[in-house]
C-alpha cells in the first residue's frame, strides 16, 4: 500500500477523488432516501404518472449515456497523447452535457409554468431537488469541463492536466449511473 | 424526595420501573468489577511498587480476550431478550388487559397547551385530564403545533405527539390521585408551561366531574377551537361543556390533505 | 439591498447586549494587540497562510478552546437560570432567550468544540504517526480549517447580528420550519454547519487518504498505532455521515427558503423523515468524536503503564466493530415516535451490542496496566476519570438502549445527563490527555504536572456533581430545556448541586489557563530536549521537539508494534533514504475561499440576493487560482 515514488500523487488523488465520489453518493442515497418516502404524498397534487413522459426523459438519458461514452474517448486519446482529439471529444461531451441540462430546464420551466412548482407538494419538492441536485452536478462537471478544454489547449497533456481528466471522467461516469437510478426509479417506476 | 418514575401508580409505570431496576442490576454485574478491577490494578501496578510481577512485552492471551468477549456479550444476550419481550408487551400501542371498557381520550398538543377531547362524552379540557382510576385509558394524541412528547411519568411512558398523525398510548391509573404530566419534547417558547395534571377519580367522582364540565358556558366548536389554538403561554385550566365529534379527526387531516378537499367533504 | 438586515438585528435585550459586546469587545482588543505588537504579518506568513498540519493543528486547538469558553458560559447561564428560575421567579434569561442559548450550547460544544479539537490533535499526531511528512492533500486541509472557521464565526456573528436558533441543537422541524420559526436564528444554525461541514468532510477525506498512502515502508495496516487505527474509522464515519448532514439540512432550508415541503406538517411533509435523515448522521457523529479518544488513551496507557498495549487486534476488532454499529443504531434516538415494537427492539438491540466492542476496549485497558509499572501522570488521571465516567454514563446508555425504558427516561435529564457523560466523560477527558500528552511534542516543553493533576481532579469532581443530580432528576420527571419549573416539584436542591458542580469545573478550565501560562513561563525548564519525553513507543516521538517542518528528514522504516520502541532497543541501524524532500509553499487561498463562504453564507441568511453570486464568483475565482498555480511545491535537497 506503501507509494515508492512519493513525487508520483496521482494514485493519492485519484484515492481521494474516489472516496469524494463515494460520500457524494451517501448525498445521493439521502436525496433517494427522502424521495422514496415522499413520492406518493402529492397532497391532492399530480403524481409522476400524470407529469413525466417517459420519451422525453428517455432522450435526456440516451444523450447523458453518449456523453459519457465520449468523455471515454476523450480519456483514450488522451492516454495515447493526443491532444486535439481530446480537445474534439471534451467538446462533444461539454455540446451533451449542456444539451442535458437545457432539455432538464425546459422540463422544469414547463412543470413551473402549469403550476406544479417544488411548493405543489412534498412530492414535487423531493421531486426538484433529486434531479436538480443531479442537474448542478451536470452544470458544475459542465464548467470544469470548459477550464479542462482550455487547459488541454494552452498546457497540452501535462501530469497535471491527465490526472484532472481522469478525475473529470471519474466524475462524469458517476453522474451517469446516478442518472440510471434517476431514471428508473424516479421516471420508469414513477410512470409505470 | 419524590422520585415518580421509581414511585409508579400505574400498571405500565410499575412493569416500566421493574424493567429499568432489573437492567440496572444486570449491569452492576460489569460495571462494579470494573470499577474494583481498575482501581485493585492501578494501586497494585504503581511504579512504587516493585514487588508487582512486571511483563513489559506481554499483549496477548487467547482465553482473556476470549472471556472478556465473552462476559459482556452475555449480559447483553440477557438484556436483548429482556428488550425483546418488553418492546412487545409493553408497547404503547397494545391494549391493556382489563375487565373494565377502556376510555378513549383525545390529546391534541397546542402552542402552549394540552387540549383534551372525550368524544364519548363530547366535551373537552384544557391542561387538565381526570379519568376513572382502574379503568385502561386509550389516550389517541396528535398536535397541531410542533411536535411534542405527552408524559404522566407516575403512569407510564412517554409518547411523541405529531402534527397530521395519531399516536396511541395505553396507560392505567391503579388509584385515585393527581399525577402531574408534561411535555417531554420541546415545541418553542412557551414550552415550560405545558404542564397539565393528569386526575384520576373513583368512577362516581368521574360523573361528577363530567357533570361539571358540561355547566361550563363554553363549547368548543371549530371557530372556538381557532381561537385556543392561537400560541398562549401557561393557559389555565378550563373546560368546554360541548365539542364536536369529528374535531380531533379534522385536526389531524387538516395536515394530510388540502383545504379543498375537505369542504368539498 | 441588504435583504432582511436592518438596525433592529442589534440585539436590545442587556444581556444580549452584553454578550455582543463581549465578542466585539473581544475582537477588538485581538486586533489592537495584534497592531500594536506589530504581529500582523508574522500572524499571516507564520500562521495564517501555512499548509503544514501541525500549525494548522495548532490553529484548531486555538479555535476550540476559544469556543470552549463560550459553549461553558452558556452551560453557567442555564445552570443559573435553572437553579432561580422557580415558582413565581422567572429567573434573568427570558424563554425565547434561554432556548438560544442551549441551542448554541450544543452546536458550539459538538461541532466548534469537539470536532475542531478532534481535527487539531489528527492534524498535529497522525502524519508524525504515520511517518509521514505531510497529510495527502496540505491545500485542501487548510481550506477545511478555514471553512471550519467560517462556520464558526456564523455562529458568533449570530450573537451580534439577529439571532440564534431556538429550536434545540438539531434543529427538529416541524418547529425549525418558516411557520414555527420566522426569524433568521434558523438560518444561521443551517450555514454555519454546512459550512463547517463541508470542511469536515474534506478532512475526512484527506486523512482517510492520508492514512491509506502515506504511510511509511513497512507500516501495514496491522501495524499502524490505535490512534491511527482510530482515526480512520472516525474518518470512514465522516465520510459516510457528512454528506447525509448536508443533504439534510439542504432540503431543511429549501423548505425555509423555497417554500419547498420536506419536514412541513402539510402539504404531505414529513418531519419523521428529517429525524431519522438528522440522527443517521447524528449517531455516527457521537463515534466520530470517541473513538479518537479510545485512541489517545491506547497511546496513552501503554506508555505510563512502560508496557505493550494489550490486545491490538482485539482493539482493532473492536473498532471496526463500533464503525459498522454505528450506522445501525439511528432510531434509538426515538423509540417514542411509536414506530412499533418490532423495530425498536431491533434498534434497541443492536444498540447494546454496541457495549461488546467498547466493553472489550476498555479490558484491554486495564491488561495493559496489569503486570505494568503504573506512572499516575496527569493524563493518566484523565484516564481513570474516563474510566469511572464512561462506564457509568456507558451503562446508562444501555437502559435507555431498551426501548420500554427509554419510554420513560428519554428526553428527561436523565438523558441530557447520559450523553454528556460520554461527551464529556468520553471525548473532552480523553482530548485533554491527549493533549497533556503530546504537547511536549507540539511545542516543544512539557505542560505543568503539579496544576496538571489538581485541574483534572477538579473536573472529574466537577463533572461528578454537575451531573449525578440530573441523573437522579430525570428519574424525577424532569424534562430537559425547561426555562422554569414549579417549586413543588421539589428539582430545585438538585439544580443548585449540579450549578455548584458548573462552578467546580470552571475553577478546573481556569487552572487549565493557569497551567498553560505557568508552563510557558517555565519553559526553559520544561524544555524536551530529547524528543522523547514520555519513553514513547510510536514514531511522533521520533523527531525533534517540536518537528521541523518536514517532520522526518529520512523516512523511517517500520517493523512492527510501536516502531520507535522497537528502533530504540534494537542496534540494527538502517539504511537512510537519500530523498528530496518536497513540501507545499504556503498561501492564502484557502482562507479567501473560506472567507467568500462566509459572506455566501451571510448573503443567504439575510437574503440579500446579490451578494450570493458576488460572493460565489469570487470563490470560484480563488480556486481558478490554485489549479493554474503551477509552482505549489518547494524541494529541500539533502
Amino acid at each position: 500500500m506503501t507509494i515508492d515514488h512519493p513525487h508520483d500523487i496521482t494514485p493519492r488523488v485519484t484515492l481521494g477523488f474516489w472516496i469524494y465520489l463515494m460520500s457524494d453518493c451517501v448525498l445521493f442515497a439521502s436525496l433517494f432516501a427522502t424521495y422514496a418516502v415522499l413520492h406518493g404524498n402529492t397532497y391532492g397534487g399530480p403524481s409522476g404518472r400524470e407529469l413525466f413522459s417517459l420519451t422525453f426523459v428517455l432522450a435526456e438519458t440516451l444523450i447523458l449515456l453518449t456523453s459519457s461514452f465520449t468523455v471515454g474517448l476523450a480519456m483514450l486519446s488522451a492516454y495515447k497523447g493526443r491532444r486535439n482529439q481530446v480537445i474534439i471529444f471534451l467538446a462533444i461531451t461539454l455540446v451533451l452535457g449542456l444539451t442535458f441540462i437545457g432539455l432538464e430546464l425546459n422540463e422544469f420551466v414547463k412543470l413551473v409554468h402549469d403550476g406544479n412548482s417544488w411548493t405543489r407538494s412534498a412530492f414535487l419538492s423531493s421531486f426538484f431537488t433529486l434531479v436538480g441536485t443531479h442537474g448542478l452536478h451536470v452544470t458544475l462537471g459542465s464548467l470544469w469541463m470548459m477550464f479542462l478544454i482550455a487547459q488541454t489547449f494552452f498546457d497540452g497533456l501535462t501530469e497535471v492536466v491527465l490526472r484532472r481528466l481522469l478525475c473529470l471522467t471519474l466524475f462524469w461516469h458517476f453522474l451517469d449511473i446516478v442518472w440510471i437510478f434517476i431514471f428508473t426509479i424516479v421516471y420508469l417506476m414513477g410512470t409505470i | 424526595m419524590n422520585i415518580p418514575i421509581l414511585d409508579p401508580k400505574g400498571v405500565v409505570g410499575l412493569a416500566e420501573k421493574d424493567l429499568i431496576v432489573t437492567a440496572a442490576v444486570l449491569m452492576a454485574l460489569v460495571v462494579i468489577p470494573v470499577f474494583i478491577l481498575t482501581f485493585a490494578i492501578a494501586w497494585r501496578y504503581r511504579a512504587g511498587n516493585s514487588k508487582a510481577k512486571y511483563t513489559p512485552n506481554w499483549e496477548h492471551n487467547r482465553l482473556e480476550e476470549f472471556v472478556w468477549w465473552a462476559i459482556p456479550s452475555l449480559i447483553i444476550a440477557a438484556l436483548a431478550g429482556i428488550a425483546w419481550t418488553s418492546s412487545h408487551d409493553l408497547d404503547p400501542f397494545k391494549p391493556l388487559d382489563s375487565s373494565q371498557p377502556p376510555l378513549t381520550i383525545q390529546v391534541v398538543a397546542l402552542d402552549w397547551k394540552w387540549l383534551f377531547i372525550y368524544p364519548e362524552e363530547r366535551i373537552a379540557s384544557v391542561n387538565l385530564v381526570e379519568f376513572p382510576a382502574l379503568r385502561p385509558i386509550n389516550f389517541q394524541i396528535t398536535s397541531d403545533a410542533p411536535m411534542n412528547s405527552f408524559w404522566i411519568p407516575q403512569l407510564g411512558g412517554q409518547i411523541y405527539a405529531m402534527a397530521g398523525m395519531s399516536t396511541q398510548l395505553h396507560l392505567m391509573a391503579d388509584a385515585p390521585g393527581i399525577y402531574s404530566g408534561a411535555s417531554a419534547n420541546f415545541s418553542g417558547r412557551g414550552f415550560a408551561g405545558m404542564k397539565f395534571n393528569a386526575v384520576a377519580v373513583a368512577e362516581e367522582e368521574y360523573q361528577k366531574w363530567i357533570t361539571e364540565v358540561r355547566k361550563s358556558p363554553d363549547v368548543l366548536d371549530l371557530r372556538h377551537y381557532n381561537t385556543l389554538a392561537m400560541p398562549s403561554e401557561n393557559s389555565p385550566v378550563s373546560y368546554y361543556a360541548w365539542t364536536d365529534e369529528s374535531l380531533y379527526n379534522s385536526i389531524v387531516q387538516k395536515f394530510t390533505r388540502p383545504k379543498s378537499l375537505n369542504t368539498n367533504e | 439591498m441588504l435583504g432582511r438586515l436592518t438596525l433592529a438585528a442589534i440585539p436590545s435585550d442587556p444581556i444580549a447586549i452584553a454578550g455582543a459586546s463581549v465578542v466585539v469587545i473581544g475582537g477588538l482588543v485581538v486586533i489592537s494587540l495584534l497592531t500594536y505588537f506589530r504581529l500582523w504579518k508574522w500572524l499571516w506568513s507564520e500562521w495564517l497562510t501555512s499548509l503544514d498540519p501541525k500549525k494548522i493543528g495548532v490553529m484548531y486547538l486555538i479555535a476550540a478552546v476559544v469556543m470552549l469558553a463560550r459553549g461553558m458560559i452558556d452551560a453557567g447561564m442555564m445552570r443559573a437560570q435553572q437553579a432561580v428560575s422557580v415558582g413565581s421567579d422567572q429567573g434573568f434569561l427570558a424563554p425565547a432567550h434561554f432556548d438560544q442559548i442551549f441551542t448554541a450550547h450544543g452546536v458550539i460544544m459538538i461541532f466548534f468544540v469537539a470536532m475542531p479539537f478532534m481535527f487539531g490533535l489528527l492534524n498535529l499526531i497522525v502524519p508524525l504517526q504515520i511517518g509521514a511528512r505531510d497529510v495527502a492533500f496540505p491545500f485542501l486541509n487548510s481550506l477545511s480549517f478555514w471553512l471550519f472557521v467560517a462556520g464558526a464565526l456564523l455562529v458568533n456573528c449570530s450573537l451580534v447580528i439577529g439571532e440564534f436558533a431556538a429550536t434545540g441543537w438539531l434543529a427538529y422541524p416541524p418547529l425549525s420550519e418558516i411557520a414555527y420559526s420566522p426569524g433568521v436564528g434558523v438560518d444561521y444554525y443551517i450555514w454555519a454547519l454546512q459550512i463547517a461541514g463541508l470542511g469536515s468532510l474534506f478532512s475526512g477525506i484527506n486523512f482517510l487518504t492520508t492514512i491509506l498512502t502515506m504511510r511509511s515502508p513497512g507500516m501495514t495496516l496491522m501495524r499502524m498505532p490505535i490512534f491511527v487505527w482510530t482515526a480512520a474509522a472516525s474518518m470512514v464515519l465522516v465520510i459516510f455521515a457528512f454528506p447525509i448532514l448536508t443533504g439534510t439540512l439542504g432540503m431543511l432550508f429549501l423548505d425555509r427558503f423555497a417554500g419547498m415541503h420536506f419536514f412541513t406538517s402539510d402539504f404531505g411533509g414529513n418531519p419523521m423523515m428529517y429525524i431519522n435523515l438528522i440522527w443517521s448522521w447524528g449517531h455516527p457523529e457521537v463515534y466520530i468524536l470517541i473513538l479518537p479518544a479510545f485512541g489517545v488513551f491506547s497511546e496513552i496507557v501503554p506508555v505510563f503503564s512502560q508496557k505493550r498495549l494489550f490486545g491490538y487486534t482485539s482493539m482493532v476488532i473492536a473498532t471496526i466493530s463500533i464503525t459498522v454499529l454505528s450506522f445501525l443504531v439511528w432510531l434509538h434516538h426515538f423509540f417514542t415516535m411509536g414506530a412499533g415494537a418490532n423495530v425498536n427492539a431491533f434498534f434497541g438491540i443492536m444498540t447494546m451490542v454496541i457495549a461488546i466492542p467498547t466493553g472489550v476496549k476498555i479490558f484491554n485497558w486495564l491488561f495493559t496496566m496489569f503486570r505494568g509499572r503504573i506512572l499516575f501522570t496527569s493524563p493518566m488521571i484523565w484516564f481513570f476519570g474516563f474510566v469511572v465516567t464512561f462506564t457509568l454514563g456507558g451503562a446508562a446508555g444501555v437502559l435507555m438502549s431498551i426501548p420500554a425504558a427509554d419510554f420513560q427516561l428519554h428526553n428527561s435529564l436523565f438523558l441530557v445527563a447520559h450523553f454528556h457523560t460520554m461527551i464529556v466523560g468520553g471525548v473532552l477527558f480523553g482530548y485533554f490527555a491527549g493533549l497533556t500528552y503530546w504537547f511536549p511534542k507540539i511545542f516543544g516543553y512539557r505542560l505543568d504536572e503539579t496544576l496538571g493533576k489538581i485541574a483534572a481532579w477538579l473536573w472529574i469532581v466537577g463533572f461528578v456533581v454537575a451531573f449525578v443530580p440530573l441523573y437522579i432528576l430525570g428519574f424525577m420527571g424532569a424534562t430537559r430545556r425547561l426555562d422554569h419549573y414549579d417549586l413543588s416539584t421539589g428539582w430545585r436542591p438538585l439544580f443548585i448541586i449540579a450549578g455548584i458542580g458548573v462552578v467546580i469545573i470552571a475553577c478546573g478550565a481556569a487552572l487549565q489557563v493557569l497551567q498553560l501560562i505557568v508552563s510557558y513561563r517555565r519553559r526553559h525548564k520544561y524544555r524536551d530536549t530529547t524528543g522523547d519525553p514520555w519513553n514513547g513507543r510510536n514514531l511522533e516521538w521520533f523527531t525533534p521537539s517540536p518537528p521541523p517542518a518536514y517532520n522526518f528528514t529520512h523516512i523511517p522504516h517500520v517493523y512492527g508494534h510501536d516502531a520507535f520502541w522497537a528502533a530504540k532497543h534494537s542496534s540494527v541501524i538502517h539504511p537512510a533514504e537519500h530523498d528530496d524532500i518536497v513540501m507545499q509553499k504556503d498561501t492564502g487561498l484557502g482562507l479567501y475561499i473560506a472567507g467568500f463562504s462566509f459572506v455566501a453564507g451571510f448573503a443567504i441568511i439575510w437574503h440579500i440576493i446579490w451578494l450570493i453570486p458576488v460572493a460565489l464568483v469570487g470563490g470560484i475565482v480563488c480556486i481558478l487560482f490554485r489549479m493554474l498555480d503551477e509552482h505549489t511545491e518547494y524541494t529541500i535537497t539533502i
